[in-house]
């Protein structure tokens, strides 16, 4: 197989991939059309945005700004209270033995799987006693359900890759748990920590089972379930659905741009550690 | 856990009471790690025991907005699982969660295989393009939901525009009994082929090339290659994926209530979507919990179903 060949046989294979990818986002890429083609009826959308107007989003500004206010305050919120919980619980099931650690690991496996419905049923009898419901505090705790088992299990799987010298050395220094904890683990786990935060993040942004459930009015109410509410019923006007649904996928898309090393390690870690 | 750090022991001169400090050294050793793990702990309690344990409870009780007022839950014993399991409703929604779970598994898993054998060649912006196929996964699922709903309209959809550019007529996607089902499994594996791809890509990279060199030298290549080489070495992944893919399709909410709410005349209600109908619009919490307590008995099998697939893989 000489040269030529093989390059015009990859050149094709990119071709192909294009095409491919082309065809997965193309309902990515009809968001972003029609959220640009304004607030009409719903006459047929057109294939390009021939007349791009800003109508949708400002409609949809108008409509969502609190929302997204909500769910910044929500995911935000989640990833401090999953990396606190998380961080060193990984920590002491890298380097401690002690008796049922493993039954807890199993747990956390386990707790991955368990259906949203199951949690958001009994959390809202719970929050309502409470006095959670409708409340930041409340949403930021349900949503580490999302971040917390798998930050544990993927900042953990890592932290058994530090060599042990590392805080023996500290500990030999005089240092307690914590501080080698603090002073060596953290740093030397920062990649680790970054994948387990965004995720916790997009999980706890992307969320809609809690929002749906432990919120009942308008005060506090989650981008997702704003965008829900313009599902419900018969949608006149696609334009701000479409800007909504473009503005709660910036950080997904940002996040995917940018951090990209961070999210293929978790999008793996997650599954076969 | 592969290492093991109880700490260096404290360094104490021999004499009288030095056994009892060292004992107690040790405790407060024990003390300090579990220290570590309180705040993880109490939390998953909090939030995973509590919840299944109370979802238990409650389906046995007679729990209604009422309850909320009195504070008074009749045990009611089986009564909500009775209710449940002879309504016309619960034939269907187990019907539809089967279909839409087997539907949802078989196209994300052949079309995220197709993608991640295709992507393992080497070919120029080939990773590139692969990371960007993640975007379906992580896009906020309603928001993927919204635009679905709007392709799939029947009367100004683009699915429907480019049919009926071909000359087939439109199709009602959402509002006819017969098709929404497939409508919403159709959006299903869209969000669902990215995950396949990227687990099933990473085990094809596990493959050593030289089974394949040396295959190629018995004659074993193309589909050949792929039947004994790629497929019994992959198996340990494929189990994963699958489980997992049940195990999460089992709890797919938003996609269906963002779509059809369930519509039209149940063709769309899955035990997931009929536990919340139950629980948060019709109030009637001790039916709903009933429905979801199913629900976790039909995830926990394939959960421990998981766990030794994957303690399987981890251990080849």
């Amino acid at each position: 197989m000489n040269q030529t060949t093989t390059d015009a046989r990859k050149l094709r294979y990119t071709i192909v991939g294009i095409v491919l990818l082309a065809f997965m986002l193309f309902p990515v890429y009809w968001m972003v059309n029609v959220s640009l083609q304004g607030g009409g009826t719903a006459a047929n959308s057109s294939f390009f945005p021939t007349s791009v107007t800003f109508d949708g989003y400002q409609r949809a500004w108008e409509d969502q700004t609190g929302n997204l206010v909500t769910s910044m305050i929500v995911a935000l919120g989640a990833v401090l209270v999953s990396l606190a919980i998380a961080t060193p619980a990984a920590y002491a099931l890298s380097r401690f033995r002690l008796r049922g650690m493993g039954i807890f690991l199993f747990v956390l496996l386990l707790a991955q799987m368990i259906p949203g419905i199951v949690i958001a049923n009994s959390l809202y009898t719970l929050f309502n006693d409470l006095g959670l419901l409708n409340t930041y505090v409340g949403l930021i705790l349900a949503n580490a359900t999302h971040g917390i088992p798998f930050a544990i299990l993927i900042m953990s799987a890592f932290m058994r890759s530090i060599p042990p010298a590392l805080t023996e050395a500290a500990r030999v220094d005089g240092a307690g748990h914590f501080r080698a904890f603090w002073s060596i683990i953290v740093p030397v786990s920062k990649n680790s920590l970054i994948t387990a935060g965004l995720f916790s993040f997009l999980f706890a942004w992307s969320d809609f089972m809690f929002g749906l459930t432990l919120t009942t009015g308008a005060d506090i109410k989650p981008i997702t379930l704003g965008i829900y509410d313009y599902l419900q019923g018969n949608v006149q006007s696609w334009g701000p659905v479409m800007a909504s649904a473009v503005i709660s996928s910036i950080p997904a898309i940002v996040l995917l741009v940018l951090a990209q090393r961070y999210i293929a390690a978790g999008a793996l870690g997650g599954a076969v550690k | 856990m592969t290492t093991t750090l109880a700490g260096p022991a404290p360094v104490v001169a021999p004499g009288p009471g030095a056994a009892r400090r060292r004992s107690r050294a040790r405790l407060r050793e024990r003390t300090a790690q579990w220290l570590f793990l309180v705040p993880a702990i109490a939390y998953v309690f909090v939030f995973f025991g509590y919840p299944i344990v109370k979802n238990l409870v409650m389906g046995s009780q007679d729990y209604t907005v009422r309850t909320f007022v009195s504070g008074e839950a009749p045990w009611v014993g089986l009564d909500n699982y009775a209710e449940v399991v002879t309504s016309s409703l619960f034939r269907t929604t187990v019907l539809n969660t089967a279909l839409f779970t087997v539907g949802s598994i078989v196209g994300q898993f052949v079309i995220g295989l197709l993608f991640a054998l295709f992507f393992k060649r080497r070919f120029p912006l080939g990773n590139v393009l692969r990371s960007l196929l993640l975007l379906p996964w992580l896009l906020p699922m309603i928001a993927g939901t919204a635009v679905w709903k709007w392709i799939l309209d029947q009367d100004g959809g683009v699915l429907n525009e480019a049919l009926g550019s071909i000359g087939i007529a439109p199709v009602h996607w959402l509002t006819s009994p017969d098709v929404a089902l497939i409508a919403v499994v159709m959006v299903n594996v869209w969000v669902g082929i990215p995950f396949n791809m990227t687990l099933l890509y990473s085990g094809l990279q596990n493959i050593p090339d030289e089974l394949y060199e040396a295959g190629a030298l018995d004659g074993a290549t193309g589909a050949k290659a792929f039947w004994h080489i790629t497929w019994p070495n992959l198996r340990p992944v494929v189990s994963v994926v699958l489980v997992l893919g049940v195990i999460y399709t089992l709890k797919v909410l938003d996609i269906i209530l963002g779509l059809t709410g369930g519509g039209p005349a149940n063709a769309t209600q899955t035990l997931a979507t009929d536990s919340y109908r139950r629980s948060f619009q019709e109030f009637s919490f001790g039916t709903g919990a009933a429905v979801s307590n199913i629900l976790i008995v039909v995830s926990l099998v394939f959960a421990v179903v998981y766990l030794r697939v994957n303690k399987r893989a981890v251990d080849e």
